[in-house]
């Protein structure tokens, strides 16, 4: 053997090609994703990473090793760790949908952020999305599909539901409203398939009323979009459209749209409620009137009568109202807008929205703020199909029923009639996430993936279409459930093929030919999440009125302007909404809006009627405990705590809806009690309030965990600045209040004097603006800080023990009647307050009250601006905390991580939850304190992005978690130190020396006084009142 | 003409004379422990264990177990801290102030007084350290020690860090004079023991002692210039630890009137609590020659001074609230006085300015039971002093959204049970085993003042 043996590692070596030699030179044959768009590694760059090389090597032999970090067999292409991606997907919750972009670490979706292109969010989100990521970690959801209780394999699965659709008889699909053309055909396919299967959907909330009213008058079965943008009078009667009612988070930025004011723009909204609880749109309201449910209808005919006086129009008989003059006004304003002007009602009485909607046509409103050729899509459910459903499964007619991701036994007034009836069914079956209330008295599971999972597509609105992808692959052993509707159809097509065929049909022809191919599109209508075409020309229509005079007499005899029946009104907060994602914890310690109630359903009543009952609250501000009552509705008996709640009618007590869940897991058992069954099917639709019902006071002490127990400002100007708009047009400052300081020297404003040299800021110079005016106060902000910044769960008690860990947080005031000296009476909250939400984080002050005092240096401040906190360095005095003035720190009080006493805090407390958890943001250890950092890991990262391209960073591409979330762009960040970016021009800032001084006459700093000269500005609040109505 | 100065009251009576002096108070030490002692020692001790259970917990779940919360960041922990730091304070300025004063009545007390300032400075030590969220870290950290992690120092500006200095300060040289005061009757005791092991370790404890005239020389040298030392540490660590609040933002903390405040109100607690302790250890070993109602009767009226100056101030602080014009200001005041915590300052004011006035009459100074009360009465308005200082401030603030309350969970009690049960047992120990009254200084005013022998 001369020839010597030649050993080879790979064909690729063996072939020699020239790609291969180039490769085998490289030390590391992929590309490093270091240095992106800089060239080659330099010298330098060796050497820093050797140096780190070392470093972490030596500091690895410190540690223990990292637990169960599984590193890549073979990595990614599109995963680099520490580098987030971004998926645009679509948040699907019951029946409401928005288009969303995921971020995600290392495969792991971590935040959900609005999607700015769609035009149905504008980039808003709301509490709901911004928490569904972590519902994506609960370990509550089935792992696999359930067969009678078993585990079972998905064929066999298959196998019994195929026998079971194949056997005929009547078999229902029952889902919430399904806004997704692919989905809809898949289960299409289900029916044609199997034609025995009947499809029946309703909504949680049923806006059956509206639906069948718009169907008589404006000819379509749906909800129309709505403008409030273009509003100028906007009338409310019992709407939530802020917190619960529509598309929130659209309705959101629509409407602060229209309470900005600036040099340019010194016209604002003016928002008239009608209402019995104070709901967020309420307290957003420039005019509202408390009334009862039962006088509701007649307020509505008698705005009818009022306007179409003005127009010319016949009156509709109907009785009087006695309490008109807000009435007459908001006729008057309306008339004066025209088609600026809009009218919507959350009544759920077809007469009721058929007046609505006549009064809007007589404004001419169709076609400017309100559009029904481009209808909603979200909630078109069908109250009466439902009740032939649910009579078919009472008498055993059914032989069978599929659950589509809903849970009508919980969230259906009719749940235990359901639940009953499931028990005559031949075949049932859920594709539930977790065994709730419905997939409990069910036979099969066949779970489904979560929304981040999932492939999917979405129409929300016509022609506003939205798409879904997985962010990460199955966490469980799950199924799509349009995959298995066609499975169970024996159609093989998987899913995304089966959208892709739907898109390339019916839409890739509306792109208007400017892609080179389907792919092309669908790529793109991928990465941009959402395909909107143009919304249709919409002109003012003639409306169907024929109806409304019959209308009209059904509510003259129907509600009453003097009922003295106690009603209930049942709502919809803004916080565990519909009851579906009651297992998040995040939702779940979210205070309500209004109340600031968290972790619990209460009679909300009116502080006069509770006097009137013998209702005492003297504890409530102090222990939070409260005052049990029995509620009596439809001849049963619940014992309930009660929340005195100003603004609330009397003769009315509210209660929220999705609370009392039973099975949705650990965190949502037990909290609070379901009042979906006390709603009432009236003209044929469900009611939302319940005239008749009876309250007493019982015994018993109860503890309410609210996060803020004193509601009044105490007529402190420097905290609250507030003005009309009136007078804001004659004087853009006024409102405004300037504290003077005396000195030796005489009167002084504060900024003036300092013990302080003031710090420079040589690069950025972080701020926020808080636009008081346009925050809704919806509470949005609080969890997507919730979601960046890891912060912790701590549960009820620790609530009522008020520590909350909340870094941001909405502080909500009412105003009161009392007198500039009674300090004791202004304790008390006026009984139709006006009321003001205040947004409250760390301030980053240039002069930090907290800095100086703390005595190891864990808080300093940055050189750009940030006042930061070391948690390595931190001891934990709490000094300060107590010297923070606006009470922004939060201190670690225990070991939330890893610890069994507080389990509700399910992203820190196993391994699945802790999936969601940032890896740019530390969890801090027990003992240390922590506040508010304005997401400085955001700032770094947009700053890293900036330098490696060799620029600036460029205003709005650096924002804070909170300013990214909100729907009504109430906040602006961006650095002071940029004359172009937003904050600047806002502020109309000028840089000093040292630090820099806004012009904006409505920018105030809140506590001026003690000149700790925040870097957040807030900007009064403007009420479109007439100035001799304001309260003082 | 000529005119003769009044006779002083003599102030050892009994017609002690030097060997007495010794002998009433060496034999509390050699003597068995009595079934009293015995007594006192198991409860302190059970305080003692109980607190230390406490403690324990606290340091295992964390500060959350105590009551504080959001708003209120500092309660019954600061409280403590400030009330013993206060009542720390009649020692040194028995020992310190009194002796260049050359009142030579504080002779008969300052041994015991100084123990008491010892015992409870240590109790007020514990608290800064045991309300920290990371003690096992602090307790190093807030000293400005060389490290590793660069330019990481502690922070000057933080009157925290003022008052781990004053307050070690502060103890040092408290524990210096008063050791230094106790080596003459180590010594005295060392030479009538009888036992080796009392010999040893009295003898140990006495430095090697040897009465000649040059070591009294350097002992009364010594006394003076400790005496210089700490009599402005007396005013300075009360001072200091009222900048913890002036130097806030706080209303109701944010007060230049604090340091003068504070000193008195230290004063006033403390020489109530020497009169507490006094009153008790003067009964149980019989040393009522020794201290005698004069002593008394002049704590009394230190205490009626102190009291009245700490009035002044409680007064003068709502008046310059009302005067500044401050909204906060005003609110912080007028809600101490009528807000939820008026029963606090009620408590307060009835303690600590009304019931010292008490003492106006001479009855009442020169009865044993009313002094022992009233100085009781006056420590409980003390802790209602601080306690409204630092709650009643914190939970009503600037912003009324984070307005809360406070409330003790059994967890606060425990710790501050567990400060009573460190110092009572420190303080029992040193009664039994150390000499509770100064022999060596005392036996200088035997001669002068002892009735017997100036007969």
């Amino acid at each position: 053997m001369k020839e010597s043996k030649k050993y080879w590692k790979g064909l690729e070596e063996l072939k020699g090609s020239a790609e291969f030699k180039e490769y085998a030179k490289k030390e590391f044959p992929e590309h490093l994703p270091i240095n992106d768009g800089d060239g080659e590694p330099s010298r330098r760059d060796f050497l820093k990473m050797m140096g780190f090389g070392v470093a972490a090597v030596s500091l690895a032999a410190c540690e223990a090793p990292v637990r169960k970090a599984i590193p890549y067999v073979s990595k990614p292409t599109s995963v680099d760790p520490s580098i987030p991606n971004y998926y645009a997907s679509t948040y699907v919750n019951g029946s409401d949908v928005a288009s969303v972009v995921v971020k995600t670490r290392e495969g792991r979706p971590i935040k959900v952020e609005g999607n700015a292109l769609s035009s149905l969010t504008g980039g808003g989100t709301s509490p709901q999305i911004e928490a569904s990521v972590l519902s994506l970690y609960d370990k509550q959801r089935v792992t696999g599909p359930i067969s009678a209780g078993q585990e079972t394999t998905w064929n066999d699965l298959d196998e019994k539901v195929k026998a079971a659709l194949s056997s005929g008889g009547k078999i229902y699909l029952v889902s919430n409203s399904v806004s997704s053309p692919s989905t809809q055909k898949a289960i299409d396919q289900l029916i044609t398939k199997y034609p025995g299967v009947t499809q029946v959907s309703y909504d949680q909330y049923s806006v059956e009323g509206s639906l069948s009213a718009n169907d008589k008058s404006l000819g379509k079965r749906a909800l129309p979009s709505y403008d409030f943008s273009k509003a100028k009078t906007i009338v409310s009667f019992g709407a939530d459209f802020l917190g619960s009612w529509g598309d929130k988070v659209l309705n959101n930025r629509q409407f602060a749209a229209t309470r900005k004011l600036g040099d340019n723009k010194k016209e604002m909204s003016r928002l008239y409620t009608f209402e019995s609880i104070l709901s967020l749109t309420g307290a957003n309201a420039d005019y509202r009137t408390p009334i009862k449910p039962s006088q509701e209808g007649l307020y509505v005919v008698n705005l009818y009568n009022l306007i179409a006086e003005k127009a010319g129009s016949a009156r509709l008989n109907a009785g009087s109202v006695s309490d008109n003059a807000t009435l007459i006004k908001a006729a008057n304003d309306l008339w004066n807008s025209r088609e600026a002007g809009l009218v919507v009602s959350g009544s759920n009485d077809e007469n009721v929205q058929l007046i609505v909607n006549a009064i809007n046509g007589l404004l001419g409103a169709f076609g400017t703020t309100i559009d029904i050729n481009n209808h909603q899509n979200i909630r078109k459910g069908n109250d009466g199909e439902f009740i032939s459903f649910v009579n078919d499964l009472k008498n055993g007619s059914a032989s069978g029923v599929i659950f589509y991701n809903c849970n009508p036994v919980y969230d259906h007034p009719l749940g235990s009639d359901i639940k009953a009836g499931l028990s005559n069914v031949k075949f049932t079956l859920t594709t539930s996430d977790r065994i709730d209330e419905t997939a409990d008295a069910v036979q099969h599971i066949a779970p489904d993936h979560h929304y981040l999972e999932s492939w999917n597509d979405f129409e929300p609105a016509k022609g506003k279409f939205s798409l879904s992808q997985p962010t990460i692959s199955n966490i469980f052993n799950t199924r799509q459930a349009q995959d298995s509707f066609l499975t169970w159809a024996e159609d093989e097509t998987p899913y995304l093929d089966f959208i892709k065929a739907n898109w390339e049909m019916d839409l890739y022809s509306m792109a208007g030919g400017s892609f080179y191919n389907f792919d092309a599109f669908w790529d793109k209508c991928l990465h941009d999440g959402v395909f909107e075409l143009p919304s249709e020309t919409y002109n003012n229509q003639d409306i169907d009125i024929s109806g409304i005079y019959d209308a009209a007499s059904a509510i003259s005899s129907n509600y009453s302007d003097n009922g003295s029946d106690l009603e209930l009104v049942l709502y919809l907060n803004n916080s565990v909404a519909e009851g579906i994602q009651a297992n998040n914890p995040w939702l779940q310690e979210m205070p309500d809006p209004i109340t600031k109630a968290c972790w619990d359903n209460y009679l909300t009543v009116s502080p006069k009627q509770a006097d009137e009952w013998g209702m005492s609250f003297d504890e409530l501000s102090t222990t939070m405990k409260t005052q049990m009552a029995n509620l009596t509705v439809g001849g049963s008996t619940f014992s309930l705590p009660v929340i005195p709640q100003p603004g609330q009618k009397y003769g009315t007590v509210g209660l929220a809806l999705g609370y009392g869940r039973t099975k949705a897991g650990k965190v949502a058992d037990r909290v609070g009690i379901n009042a979906y069954p006390f709603t009432q099917q009236s003209n044929g639709a469900r009611s939302y309030s319940v005239i008749g019902v009876s309250v007493e006071p019982a015994s018993g002490s109860y503890k309410i965990a609210q996060m803020q127990t004193h509601h009044t400002h105490m007529g402190r100007e420097t905290v609250i600045q507030e003005t009309t708009l009136e007078a804001y047009k004659k004087d853009s400052q006024s409102g405004r209040n300037f504290p003077k300081i005396h000195t030796s020297e005489g009167i002084k404003k504060p900024y003036a004097i300092s013990l302080w040299k003031g710090h420079e800021y040589s690069n950025h110079h972080w701020g926020l603006i808080v636009d008081l005016n346009s925050c809704t106060g919806c509470g949005t902000c609080t969890i997507s800080c919730q979601t960046e910044n890891n912060i912790p769960v701590v549960g009820k008690q620790e609530v009522i023990n008020r520590r909350d860990m909340a870094w941001m947080r909405i502080d909500r005031y009412y105003s009161s009647d009392a007198g500039e000296n009674d300090l004791s009476g202004m304790e008390r909250a006026a009984e139709n307050p006006e009321v003001t939400f205040q947004p409250m984080m760390c301030q980053q002050c240039n002069n930090a009250p907290c800095e100086t005092v703390c005595p190891v240096a864990a808080t300093t401040h940055s050189t750009e601006g940030l006042n930061q906190m070391a948690y390595n360095r931190c001891i934990g005095t709490r000094y300060c905390a107590n010297n923070c003035p606006y009470k922004v720190r939060r201190f670690n009080w225990f070991k939330y991580h890893d610890n069994t006493q507080f389990g509700n805090n399910l992203s820190m407390n196993n391994d699945l939850g802790k999936m969601v958890l940032n890896p740019d943001v530390t969890v801090r250890s027990r003992g240390v304190m922590e506040k508010c950092s304005f997401c400085v890991q955001r700032i770094q990262a947009g700053k890293l992005e900036a330098k490696k391209d060799g620029r600036r960073p460029e205003d709005g591409e650096i924002i804070s978690a909170c300013a990214a979330s909100c729907p009504s762009e109430a906040l602006v960040f961006g650095d002071m130190k940029d004359p172009e970016s937003r904050i600047s021009k806002m502020l109309k800032l000028k840089v000093k020396d040292k630090g820099v001084e806004a012009n904006e006459d409505r920018a105030y700093h809140v506590l001026e006084e003690i000149r700790v000269m925040p870097n957040v500005w807030y900007l009064t609040k403007v009420r479109n009142k007439d100035a001799e109505e304001a309260n003082a | 003409m000529t005119s003769e100065s009044v006779i002083r009251e003599p102030l050892i009576t009994g017609g002690k004379t030097l060997h007495d002096v010794s002998e009433d108070i060496c034999s509390r030490v050699e003597e068995k422990p009595s079934k009293s002692w015995l007594l006192a020692m198991a409860v302190s001790l059970g305080a003692l264990a109980i607190g230390a259970y406490c403690v324990l917990m606290l340091l295992w779940e964390g500060i959350g177990i105590w009551g504080l919360n959001k708003t209120v960041g500092w309660a019954w922990d600061i409280t403590n801290f400030v009330w013993w730091v206060g009542i720390g304070h009649a020692g040194t300025l028995i020992s310190a102030i009194l002796l260049l004063f050359r009142q030579r009545w504080r002779m008969s007390i300052n041994r015991a007084a100084e123990a008491m300032t010892i015992f409870a400075v240590i109790c007020a030590a514990m608290f800064p350290g045991l309300h920290m969220g990371r003690l096992w870290l602090g307790f190093f950290w807030a000293l400005p020690l060389p490290n590793t992690y660069g330019s990481l120092w502690v922070n000057f500006n933080s009157p925290l860090l003022w008052d781990v200095f004053a307050i070690s300060t502060y103890f040092s040289v408290s524990l210096v004079f008063w050791y230094i005061g106790l080596i003459p009757d180590f010594a005295t005791i060392r030479d009538r023991a009888k036992n080796t092991v009392s010999k040893m370790i009295y003898g140990g404890l006495s430095f090697g002692w040897n009465g000649a005239a040059k070591a009294w020389s350097r002992y009364e040298t010594v006394a003076l210039v400790l005496a210089g030392l700490a009599t402005p540490l007396v005013l300075s660590v009360h001072t200091i630890v009222s900048m913890d609040f002036a130097t806030s933002v706080i209303p109701g903390w944010h007060t230049t009137i604090f340091p003068p405040y504070f000193v008195a109100g230290a004063i006033f607690s403390g020489f109530a609590m020497v009169l507490t302790l006094l009153l008790v250890t003067r009964k149980v070993y019989k040393l009522e020659d020794y201290i005698t109602i004069q002593h008394i009767e002049m704590m009394n009226i230190i205490i009626i001074i102190t009291g009245s100056i700490v009035g002044i101030a409680y007064i003068t602080e709502l008046f310059i609230a009302w005067y500044s014009g401050v909204e906060a200001e005003q609110y912080a005041f007028l809600n101490r006085v009528s807000g939820p915590y008026w029963w606090a300052y009620a408590s307060m004011m009835t303690c600590n300015v009304i019931s010292p006035q008490l003492f106006w009459f001479k009855k009442i100074r020169t009865n044993l039971a009313a002094t022992f009360i009233l100085s009781i009465v006056v420590n409980i308005g003390m802790w209602f002093e601080r306690f409204v200082i630092i709650v009643t401030s914190l939970h009503r603030d600037y912003l009324p959204s984070s307005w809360s309350m406070f409330y003790p969970t059994i967890y606060d009690v425990g710790v501050y049970l567990f400060s009573f049960g460190f110092f009572f047992t420190a303080f029992f120990l040193f009664a039994k085993y150390f000499p509770v009254i100064n022999m060596a200084e005392v036996k200088s005013i035997v001669k002068a003042t002892s009735e017997k022998i100036s007969k």
